[in-house]
């Protein structure tokens, strides 16, 4: 690097440019907090099926389900996005919980398979609450069609 | 190697390697899960391979940083570690925890080892990366504290360089966004907003001083192109990097039910993200060919530009790929992604961990400035064999990537994302015979360390100017 570009120069904009950039990120942090009520449908979660979207969100940790599926887009790429799982599904919560409750203890011959993870009801339909919950938050239009 | 306390690094970097190469076995188990979907159900399913294979990565480059802290800090410092019985110390602990948690996600299912840790407590599992019981994670807590106290006072007694600041501040990063992975909110939204904060601000911002700091330092050393050069161009490089990778962030606001202004601001800051990989690349092959001396080790001085460019291929090249969000509402959450992990992660960091390994361990082991020319020869065929199966793993899932996006997403009759994975097996076939490329390579470098310890050394040689 040329000369008339020092080392101090150089050290000013890591420092000036970091504390700018961090500052505005946080700027915009705050932004996206005030703006989250409206699209991350926490009135669910306060809801009559607030207990059990919590109880659910417990499970699906609990099991470590992002461990082989995306939830909006994040997680593993080995088993389906389960966002818009409850659409998928017919709109159905008894549907999920049914799939779940039926996979077979030792898997398919030659196929993936998800675990029978012997959920109770009460979980199995927690579970069925939570996805359905995550369907209905505003993700700007994604996943681009149904099959997720 | 000036100061006895460095050694402390070697015990690090031993774990680093034996770690990575329990990784690379189960990054191979979920390779052929893939295509034969019963493989080792249900002893072992997906997501406990998975687990352990993103978990020991992230331990043992978390070893690999240490390691290469412990060995670079008292140099740069010019003064001993102010308490290197406590780097071993917290070694073992560190280790013994690491172990721990990886025998505990093979042994009990998961939901048994969130209620034996007593996650309700404080719930932080099942998130990805982030799956450690609550408890690993206090351990991790504090085994960094003390690990920054220990560096911290050492460079504050010692000379004060750009390279430890820079890598000091990396580490304090680390530690500071790490918090977040305590925070986990039942509302999904916030969850995985505040999740990024842990994790994008790790791979795509402080990992990235550490990075730069750990390449400046072998640069100096192995180039022995002034100082002041180099450190100018760091500083340049983590400016870059922070500047755009803060606000990139935003790439990963686009679809989680963020605002919708985030699609640009992390298409733009994102987009530009490649730029400070781009200039590591030129660097890096700028201070070799300027280089004022002959280092005789010639493989960490291939590891230090293999990083630079791989780096700016995986992170810069397979980011950008997928990182405007009107692409990225096609590729989110797809092989795409995987893709980009692979050699992201290959190229940024666990290439720049091997690279100091290689120039600090022949003298932690009492050679004088390299292993013999035998031993690199094995080590640099490993670097060929790892880097390109790498490529070539990379290539096939990001062909495997474009077909799904096209047969899901994309085409006018989308199709079920299992039948498309069916469809797409061959994809997965090649990438898990470029997987045992891969693992013939690692097995080549640890072969490496045994070969021709006792031929003579080869003297560094400095260049008249």
């Amino acid at each position: 690097m040329s000369q008339a570009f020092t080392k101090a120069m150089a050290r000013n904009i890591f420092y000036g440019g970091t504390v700018f950039f961090f500052l505005l990120f946080i700027a915009l942090t705050f932004d996206t907090m005030s703006g989250l009520p409206e699209r991350d449908n926490r009135a669910a979660l306060d809801g009559p099926a607030g207990e059990a979207i919590a109880l659910g969100k417990k499970v699906w940790e609990d099991n470590n389900c992002i461990g082989c599926h995306t939830l909006l887009g994040e997680g593993a790429y080995f088993a389906p996005e389960l966002g818009n799982v409850y659409i998928r599904f017919g709109n159905s919560t008894e549907a999920i919980a049914g799939f779940i409750k039926s996979r077979p203890k030792d898997g398919i011959p030659g196929r993936r398979s998800m675990p029978q993870f012997n959920l109770s009801d009460e979980e199995l339909n927690a579970v069925a609450e939570f996805l359905k919950y995550s369907s209905e938050i505003n993700t700007a239009g994604w996943p681009p069609n149904v099959k997720g | 190697m000036k100061y006895e306390s460095q050694k402390t690094a070697k015990l690090y970097f031993i774990a680093a390697i034996g770690l990575f190469v329990g990784q690379i076995l189960f990054g191979l188990i979920m390779g052929l899960q893939y295509v034969m979907g019963d493989f080792l159900f249900p002893e072992i399913p997906f997501n406990v391979a998975r687990m352990v294979h993103t978990n020991l990565l992230i331990v043992w480059l978390l070893f690999g940083f240490m390691g290469a802290t412990y060995y670079l800090v008292p140099e740069e410092a010019e003064t001993d570690l102010v308490a290197p019985w406590l780097a071993t110390l917290m070694f073992w602990i560190f280790l013994a925890a690491g172990a721990a948690t990886v025998a505990a996600y093979l042994l009990v299912p998961y939901a048994t080892l969130a209620e034996l840790t007593m996650n309700d407590l404080l719930p932080t599992m099942g998130r990805e990366f982030l799956e450690q019981p609550t408890i690993t994670k206090l351990g991790i807590v504090v085994v960094v504290l003390a690990f920054l106290a220990n560096v911290g006072l050492t460079i504050l007694k010692g000379r004060k360089t750009v390279v430890n600041l820079v890598l000091l501040l990396g580490l304090v990063g680390l530690a500071v966004f790490f918090l977040f992975a305590f925070y986990n909110p039942i509302n999904l939204v916030m969850d995985k907003f505040w999740w990024w904060w842990t994790v994008h601000l790790w791979v795509e911002g402080v990992w990235e001083l550490i990075l730069g700091a750990i390449l400046a330092f072998i640069l100096i050393k192995t180039t022995g192109v002034d100082r002041e050069v180099i450190e100018k161009w760091l500083y340049i490089i983590v400016a870059m990097t922070l500047i755009t990778g803060i606000i990139g962030t935003g790439h990963h606001y686009y679809w989680i039910g963020t605002p919708e202004y985030w699609q640009w601001w992390g298409s733009i800051f994102s987009a530009m993200e490649p730029i400070p990989f781009f200039m590591m690349t030129v660097y890096a092959f700028n201070m070799v060919n300027n280089r004022r001396r002959e280092h005789p080790n010639k493989a960490a001085v291939l590891w230090a530009l293999g990083t630079a460019v791989m780096a700016f291929l995986g992170a810069g090249v397979w980011g950008f790929l997928h990182t405007l969000a009107p692409v990225n509402f096609y590729t989110h959450g797809t092989q795409i992604t995987a893709a980009h992990g692979h050699m992201a992660f290959y190229g940024a960091y666990v290439m720049i961990v091997l690279a100091m390994i290689s120039y600090s361990m022949p003298l932690m082991r009492g050679r004088t400035a390299a292993n013999s020319p035998r031993s690199q020869i094995v080590e640099m065929w490993s670097f060929w064999l790892m880097t390109v199966a790498m490529v070539f793993i990379t290539l096939f899932l990001t062909g495997a990537g474009i077909l799904q996006v096209y047969l899901q997403r994309f085409s006018d009759a989308p199709m079920d994302f299992m039948v498309v994975q069916d469809k797409i097996a061959l994809f997965y076939w090649m990438r898990e015979i470029a997987g045992l490329v891969f693992l013939i390579g690692l097995i080549l470098y640890c072969v490496s360390f045994f070969v021709g310890t006792d031929d003579p050394e080869v003297a560094i040689k400095e260049i008249e100017a």
